[in-house]
C-alpha cells in the first residue's frame, strides 16, 4: 500500500468530527515529532530483541543511540525501515504514516534513509553510478527503462561527490574503495535520497580520526534540516555530535539525556561495567 | 540536452560492436542463404542442408543463452527451468504446423494424427484458431509470458532466491514435462508433434524455407542482442546488477526489486519462446523431452562456458557446447554426458568468467 493510499484509507478518515486535525499529504510533523515508536516488541525464537521499546525523535534532532551488544539497536532500525515487522507496538513516521504497514521501498520513498552497519555499496558499479542509483527520483521499473541522467542530476551528483570527498574517485569501482571511503560513499548515497530522517548504524566504524571528525561536522551541519539517528560505540564521536543520547538495554530504553547525565547514571554504569 | 532515442540506442554499443553485427548480418542474411540456394551441390561453396539446419539450431540456442544470461548473469537469478519456456514456444508454433498438415496425415483427417489415434472427434478448445499463423504466433509470446509472469510474481514476491529458486524452476519444468507426457493433455503425449509439412502453404523441407528460417533465426538473434545491449546499458540494467550484488540496499534506496525482476524474467521467457518457435520447424519435431530438467541445466552450462554477465559470451558458449555435442554424440555417444559434466566442473574451477573472461585475461596479459 502506498503512502497516499494509506493516508486516504478509511482507518484515517472515519468521519469522526472534532479531532481538530487536518490530514496533510506526505510527512506531517505538526507536533514537532518525526518518529514515534511505542511499545515495540520483537522476539526471535523466544529471545526478546525489543521489549516494549518506546522512543520519540523530534524533527531536526540529532539523536545518538548507545547500548551494549544485543541491546536491540540494529533490530530497532530494522523495524523502522520495514525489514522486520514488530510483534506488537506502533511505529509512526510523523503523525500519519504507519511504518509497520509499509514495505522497504515505500518507507524509503516516504523519506527514511538508512546506512547499514557493514557498508553496503554496489561494488561492481562506479562511485558515480552508486550515487546516480540512490538519487531521489521516480524509481519505478518502467521509468528506469528509458531514464537518462539530466544536467540537474549530474550537478547534484557532482556536489555530493565533493561533499564526501570522492570527486577524484567518481569513475572508480566502489568495490575498490577503502573501508572509510565506502562509509562515506554510503553516506553520500543516503544524502542523494534526500531523506527527512537518516538512520546511521555505526557510521564511523573503520574511519581514521580525521575522517571521523569530518563525519561529525557533516552530521551536525545536516541536523536541523534533517533528523538523524546515529547508533555508535565511539564515545568521542558522540561527544562531538553533542545531541541527546538514548541508552538501550535488553530491548528497551534504559536512560535518556545529554551524554554527561547518561554517563553518570548508575544503571548505565552497571550495564556497561557489570555489577 | 536530450538526445533523440535513435542516437541513444546507437551509442549503446561501440563501433566495433556494430561492425561485428553488420558482418554477422551479411553472412547470415545474405551469404549463407544465397550459397545454400544458388551454389551447385557439388561446389566447394555449397552450404548443405545439414549445415544450414545446424546453423539455425545453434542460433536458436544462442537466443536462449542470451535470455538466460539476462536473468542469471545480470540479475543473479539462476533459472534451471528455462527449457519450459523454449518448449512452450515450440509447442505453440507446433500447433500451427500440425494444423497446416491438413488432411495429408496418415489418417487423412482434419484432426492431427494423434487425436485420431486417441479417437477424439473434435479439437479441444485451446486448439481453436491455431490454424491461423498470427494467432499461433500470438500464443508463442503470450502463453510463456503468462506462465513466467504468474510464476515469477509469486516466487519473487515471496523473496525466494538463490538455490531455492533454482530448485523450484527445476520442479516447474519437470511438472510441465509430466503434464505434456500425458495423452489427455492434448499435445501428442510423449511423441509430441512431428511430420510437419508446410508453413503458409510452402513446403517446410524446401531449400527456400530452410534458408528463410535460417535467416529469421539470425535476425531474431541479432534483435535479441540489440535489445539485451540496450537493457544492460540502461539505468534499468544498472539496477539489475545492483539487485544481483546487494538486493536489500536496492530496497532501502527505494526500488522495488519485484518489478525489476519480474520484467526481466518475463522478457527472458518470451525470448526463449521465440527461439523455441523458430527451432521446431527447423528440426521438425517437438516433444516433452525438451522440458526435461537436464535440458534446462544444459542451458546454464552454455552460459557458464561462454561467460556470464557479457552478451557475446552466451552466444559463444551455446555454439561451443552444441558443436561439441554434435561431434561427441556421433563419435562417442556414451561419453557425451561425462564430457559435459567435466566441462562444467572445469569451467567453474578454472574459468569462472568463461571463454570471454579467458580472452580478456589474455588481452590484458599481452598489453602488460
Amino acid at each position: 500500500m502506498s503512502v497516499e493510499q494509506l493516508q486516504q484509507s478509511p482507518a484515517w478518515d472515519d468521519g469522526a468530527p472534532g479531532l481538530g486535525h487536518v490530514l496533510t499529504p506526505g510527512l506531517d510533523i505538526s507536533h514537532k515529532v518525526i518518529l514515534y515508536l511505542e511499545d515495540i516488541s520483537v522476539s526471535f525464537d523466544g529471545f526478546k530483541a525489543l521489549n516494549k521499546l518506546s522512543l520519540a525523535i523530534d524533527a531536526g534532532e540529532l539523536r545518538c543511540i548507545i547500548g551494549p551488544n544485543g541491546a536491540g539497536k540494529t533490530t530497532m532500525m530494522d523495524v523502522i525501515t520495514g525489514k522486520t515487522r514488530p510483534d506488537s507496538g506502533t511505529c509512526f513516521f510523523g503523525q500519519t504514516i504507519d511504518l509497520t504497514r509499509m514495505s522497504e521501498p515505500e518507507i524509503a520513498h516516504a523519506g527514511i534513509g538508512r546506512k547499514f552497519q557493514k557498508p553496503t555499496v554496489f561494488e561492481n558499479h562506479s562511485v558515480f553510478v552508486n550515487l546516480e542509483l540512490a538519487m531521489r527520483t521516480d524509481k519505478r521499473a518502467r521509468t528506469s527503462l528509458f531514464a537518462r541522467l539530466d544536467d540537474d542530476g549530474r550537478d547534484r551528483i557532482a556536489d555530493t561527490l565533493k561533499l564526501i570527498r570522492l570527486d577524484h574517485e567518481a569513475g572508480r569501482l566502489a568495490g575498490l574503495l577503502s573501508h572509510g571511503q565506502k562509509q562515506w560513499l554510503e553516506i553520500g548515497m543516503l544524502l542523494m535520497q534526500e531523506p527527512k530522517l537518516l538512520l546511521l548504524d555505526e557510521p564511523v566504524a573503520g574511519m581514521t580520526d580525521d575522517e571521523t571528525e569530518r563525519t561529525g561536522e557533516l552530521f551536525k551541519s545536516l541536523a536541523g534540516k534533517h533528523s538523524l539517528v546515529v547508533v555508535e560505540h565511539d564515545m568521542a564521536f558522540i561527544e562531538q555530535l553533542g545531541g541527546k543520547v538514548t541508552v538501550l538495554h535488553e530491548g528497551s530504553v534504559l536512560a535518556e539525556g545529554d551524554l554527561a547525565t547518561v554517563q553518570n547514571d548508575h544503571r548505565v554504569i552497571e550495564v556497561y561495567l557489570g555489577r | 540536452m536530450r538526445k533523440p532515442f535513435t542516437i541513444r540506442f546507437l551509442s549503446a554499443m561501440p563501433r566495433s560492436g556494430w561492425i561485428a553485427m553488420a558482418v554477422f548480418a551479411a553472412v547470415t542474411l545474405v551469404v549463407m542463404p544465397a550459397l545454400h540456394l544458388f551454389a551447385p551441390a557439388d561446389s566447394a561453396f555449397y552450404v548443405s542442408n545439414y549445415v544450414i539446419t545446424l546453423g539455425g539450431k545453434l542460433m536458436c540456442y544462442a537466443i536462449v543463452a542470451v535470455a538466460m544470461d539476462l536473468i542469471w548473469g545480470y540479475a543473479g537469478i539462476l533459472s534451471l527451468g528455462h527449457g519450459v519456456f523454449f518448449a512452450l514456444g515450440g509447442y505453440a508454433f507446433g500447433m500451427y504446423l500440425m494444423r497446416e498438415i491438413g488432411t495429408d496425415g496418415s489418417y487423412h483427417s482434419t484432426l492431427p494424427d494423434f487425436m485420431v489415434f486417441l479417437d477424439w472427434k473434435e479439437l479441444p478448445w485451446y486448439w481453436l484458431g491455431t490454424d491461423s499463423i498470427m494467432w499461433s504466433l500470438l500464443l508463442v509470446l503470450a502463453v510463456p509470458a503468462l506462465v513466467a509472469y504468474v510464476f515469477g510474481y509469486f516466487a519473487f514476491r515471496s523473496r525466494i532466491k538463490g538455490v531455492y529458486f533454482s530448485i523450484i524452476t527445476q520442479a516447474l519444468t519437470f511438472a510441465a514435462m509430466l503434464l505434456f507426457f500425458r495423452n489427455e493433455t492434448g499435445f501428442g503425449g510423449n511423441n509430441g508433434f512431428t511430420d510437419f509439412k508446410r508453413i503458409l502453404g510452402y513446403d517446410i523441407t524446401s531449400p527456400e524455407m530452410r534458408a528463410t528460417l535460417f535467416a529469421l533465426s539470425a535476425l531474431a538473434l541479432m534483435l535479441t542482442l540489440l535489445l539485451g545491449r540496450y537493457l544492460v546499458t540502461s539505468k534499468f540494467g544498472r539496477i539489475l546488477t545492483a539487485i544481483r550484488d546487494a538486493e536489500s540496499r536496492v530496497m532501502f534506496i527505494g526500488y522495488n526489486p519485484l518489478h525489476y525482476k519480474l520484467f526481466v524474467w518475463t522478457l527472458s521467457a518470451m525470448l526463449c519462446a521465440i527461439a523455441g518457435a523458430l527451432y521446431v520447424p527447423q528440426v521438425g519435431i517437438i516433444n516433452p523431452g525438451e522440458m526435461s530438467p537436464a535440458n534446462s541445466i544444459e542451458i546454464a552450462i552454455w552460459v557458464a562456458v561462454g561467460g556470464r554477465g557479457t552478451l557475446i559470451g552466451p552466444v559463444i558458449g551455446a555454439a561451443i557446447v552444441n558443436l561439441a555435442k554434435s561431434y561427441f554424440t556421433v563419435a562417442f555417444p556414451e561419453y557425451w554426458l561425462f564430457f559435459l559434466g567435466a566441462l562444467f566442473v572445469g569451467v567453474t574451477l578454472w574459468l569462472p568468467q568463461g571463454v570471454v573472461g579467458l580472452w580478456q585475461r589474455i588481452r590484458t596479459a599481452r598489453a602488460a
